[in-house]
């Protein structure tokens, strides 16, 4: 069964660089460019993960995570939050939304590969 | 082990972030610090926060460390701790500003200025001026105990909840066991009966031990997402310590059942109340209008438009040929073909629109621009923006950028009063500058108007008499007014810091020319200017002149044709025996025959007997003897150096309905070929 990853930024360089990496890691990604985006690809598919920046225009990601773990197919899908080492409240606030955990950028591609690997199982 | 080379990003990387830095600045210029809005803030925020992210992950270090200073400013502003001020705001343009120059350097692979950087971060750390800057980072390295040699007794015992995180606890005891030699005790003494048992919750606990000389902190890494929703006790194990009993069995962890159909009361509703101030979803966002957008190499349009161009003179031919056929026998085959007319025409729009681009790409740096020159010249100026959303060629508006920003500068600097003078001739104090794009036909016009002292005609003309340039008193305004387009009009006498560069009109005036477009000045004194910029909407289409010369025809461009006329005997006179020129009014103009120009064959013709077609271009006139007018038409430009060679004279080609191919004429460069034999 492949894995179906969600991967949600605003900015196209990073959602590029996570896309290409999973999917040269064998996943099936799908792309959105903001948390509204991202909701709305969530209500209509089904995704195994789902990785997404913080900080975004439109719903940010702590406010994706709240709005996804509400929604009975979420209530137990992994959720990772990429986020920067400046902002540990943010963690907090992530982890209270519901996220499952947290990748700190800068992040190299193995590192990615290696963190969705371990929450996948 | 996946070896993904980066770089493949690095284009999109560099585009965004100049995206994001032009979206800062344009905040950062309408934020009011008294009264910041906070999605303003957010925005601004938002964008030294990707730039940095982006920065980081794909090595730009010195990008990445300035903006990781920038942010810091920006994320107290944010939460309310700092107070912006109009000196902040100020730092935080010239930080946009280093920022983009950190960037360029870093896309150039040039080396950065990085003395200049950290000076201004040096400025950002001191506004912040807080203490809590530094404080909140090297927090949790506290009890950091050394390595123990044997391991680690980790005791794991996650909260009910804990599935509601999306984590699972056999992730954590895979990862344990790949640290090292482990040994795993599930504790099942809360397990409910099977009956009372709620697959969604987490009944287990486990006791482990690891043996593996790894730091406390990596034992304490792989619980970092669940510390919070579990009892975590992490203690040395003891060097001798016997842990024989522990049985190496662990119950499969019963990870939740396949989504439970009833969705529990709201699972993760428990929300702390900061997050509540940050309203999602406000306010378009431009981001949202990019995500409907696809980034596409220029090149690939510019092949599409050239197939569509090709396509349109196929079209042409098949017409012209079906135009001999007999309507009765293939009247279906000419209905195809007019419906091939129509849709090989809406297809070549819609391509052509592809290239397209909002005038605020232009326009968007002005605000910055007058903002800094006002207050250099200490002049109180308002801006406004009209018609950003017009939309012309990428090429047109890149090259209009510096006409344009000339034309501001010399608005803001000899159009527009200093607050004194303004008071005293009864005007608001602050000047009005704007700029308005809008369609008309075919074309855009760009305004720049000012409403400030306007055009002196007599110090036009007395400047215009002491450059030797033709003036007379006689002229009418707007004859006056192109004198400041003759080329040697400017002087280095007036320049001045802002505008005066030894670049005068007659350069803007030959830019926009070249463009095929033209300037109109109209202006009322102490009222005001008006420079109006007339340009096409696209380089790919030319409206053109043709006429013939035997069986030759050329495309002479619209936009440099004066008239046309058939001359008087007493019209032309021979200089010299050999030049000759054409007397039209009260000016004598070089007489080309293109016969001449073009080496053509044929019997030479008497100027008299043929027509002359009268051009101008960066200010001169040249008469051009042709045998006949053809016609008006578009025609789509084709490049004659990419496609054969540089020809003197020509500037490109295209290819006509029936086929053939016929040269577009350089104006600008016979202009000067003959021009200047004219003024010798």
């Amino acid at each position: 069964m492949t894995v179906r990853i969600l991967a949600v930024d605003d900015s196209a360089s990073m959602r590029q660089m996570v896309a290409f990496t999973l999917k040269q890691a064998g996943f099936d990604v799908t792309e959105a460019v903001d948390g509204a985006d991202a909701l709305k690809i969530a209500q209509k598919e089904s995704f195994n993960l789902v990785l997404c920046d913080v900080n975004m225009p439109n719903l940010d990601g702590i406010g994706l995570v709240r709005a996804l773990r509400a929604l009975a197919p979420y209530k137990f899908t992994p959720m990772l939050m990429l986020t920067t080492e400046s902002a540990p409240e943010k963690k907090q606030e992530g982890k209270a939304a519901g996220a499952t955990g947290w990748l700190v950028k800068p992040f190299n591609p193995e590192q990615l590969i290696a963190t969705v690997r371990h929450v996948i199982g | 082990m996946s070896g993904i080379d980066l770089k493949r990003f690095h284009r999109t990387f560099f585009e965004e972030s100049f995206e994001g830095l032009d979206a800062m600045e344009a905040a950062l210029l309408r934020l009011d610090p008294a009264a910041a809005d906070a999605e303003t803030i957010n925005s601004i925020f938002r964008a030294a926060h990707s730039i940095k992210g982006g920065a980081g992950t794909f090595g730009f270090t010195d990008v990445a460390r300035f903006t990781h200073v920038l942010e810091t400013l920006l994320d107290a502003v944010r939460a309310g701790k700092h107070q912006l001020t109009v000196e902040d705001v100020d730092c935080l343009l010239r930080s946009s500003d280093m920022v983009r120059g950190l960037l360029k350097a870093a896309q150039d692979e040039t080396p950065a200025d990085n003395v200049s950087a950290d000076a201004l971060a040096a400025e950002l750390s001191q506004r912040l001026a807080g203490p809590q800057a530094a404080a909140s980072v090297a927090a949790p390295a506290a009890a950091s105990a050394a390595a123990s040699s044997a391991g680690w007794q980790v005791l794991f015992e996650p909260k009910p909840e804990l599935f509601l995180s999306g984590n699972d606890p056999l992730r954590i005891l895979r990862e344990l066991q790949s640290l090292g030699d482990c040994e795993v005790r599930c504790r099942e003494t809360q397990l409910p009966t099977l009956a009372e048992a709620d697959a969604e919750r987490c009944y287990l606990a486990w006791e482990l031990s690891v043996r593996a000389a790894v730091k406390r902190e990596r034992i304490a890494e792989l619980f970092a997402w669940v510390d919070e929703e579990c009892r975590l006790e992490i203690t040395p194990l003891a060097a001798a310590a016997p842990a024989p009993e522990a049985k190496p069995a662990a119950p499969a962890a019963a990870a939740p059942a396949a989504p439970a159909a009833p969705a529990a009361p709201a699972a993760g509703t428990n929300v702390t109340p900061m997050a509540v101030a940050r309203k999602p979803g406000e306010g378009a966002d431009a981001k949202s209008d990019a995500a409907a957008s696809i980034r596409v190499a220029t090149g690939k349009i510019d092949a599409m438009i050239n197939l569509v161009g090709e396509l349109v003179i196929t079209q042409a031919m098949l017409q012209q040929l079906a135009n001999r056929l007999d309507p009765v026998h293939n009247e279906a085959l000419l209905q195809g073909l007019s419906l091939l007319d129509r849709n090989t025409r809406m297809l070549q729009e819609a391509v052509m629109s592809t290239r397209m681009l909002q005038v605020d790409a232009v326009f968007s740096r002005f605000p910055r621009l007058v903002r800094d020159l006002a207050g250099k010249l200490g002049k109180q100026v308002r801006l406004q923006l009209i018609g950003e959303n017009t939309e012309l060629d990428k090429t047109v508006i890149e090259k209009i950028s510096d006409p344009l920003t000339h034309l501001v500068r010399n608005s803001l600097d000899h159009g527009l009063e200093s607050t004194e003078e303004r008071l005293a001739a009864g005007k608001d104090s602050t000047g009005q500058l704007t700029l308005r794009a809008a369609h008309q036909g075919g074309h855009i016009l760009i305004e720049v108007i000012d409403d400030g002292r306007g055009l002196n005609r007599q110090r036009i003309l007395a400047k215009a008499a002491e450059r030797g340039l033709p003036a007379d008193p006689n002229m009418s305004d707007a004859d006056v007014f192109q004198l400041i387009f003759a080329p040697g009009f400017s002087t280095a006498a007036e320049v001045t810091e802002v505008s005066g560069r030894g670049v005068g009109m007659d350069v803007v005036k030959r830019n926009i020319q070249a463009l095929g477009g033209s300037v109109e000045l109209s202006s009322e004194q102490g009222r005001g200017t008006t420079v109006l910029i007339r340009l096409p909407l696209t380089l790919a289409i030319l409206d053109g002149m043709s006429v013939a010369i035997g069986d030759e025809v050329y495309i002479i461009p619209l936009s440099a044709v004066i008239e046309s006329m058939q001359p008087h005997e007493n019209q032309v006179k021979t200089i010299a025996g050999q030049s000759t020129v054409l007397r039209v009014r009260n000016d004598y103009l070089p007489l080309v025959d293109l016969r001449d120009l073009f080496g053509l064959s044929g019997e030479r013709r008497n100027p008299c007997e043929a027509i002359v077609v009268i051009i101008e271009a960066e200010g001169r006139k040249v008469a051009l003897q042709i045998d006949e007018l053809v016609g008006q038409q578009q025609v789509v430009i084709k490049s004659l150096d990419r496609n054969y060679r540089r020809v003197r004279g020509v500037s490109g080609a295209t290819i006509l309905g029936d086929g053939r191919v016929s040269l577009i004429l350089d104006v600008a460069a016979i202009v000067r070929l003959f021009g200047q034999a004219m003024a010798a």
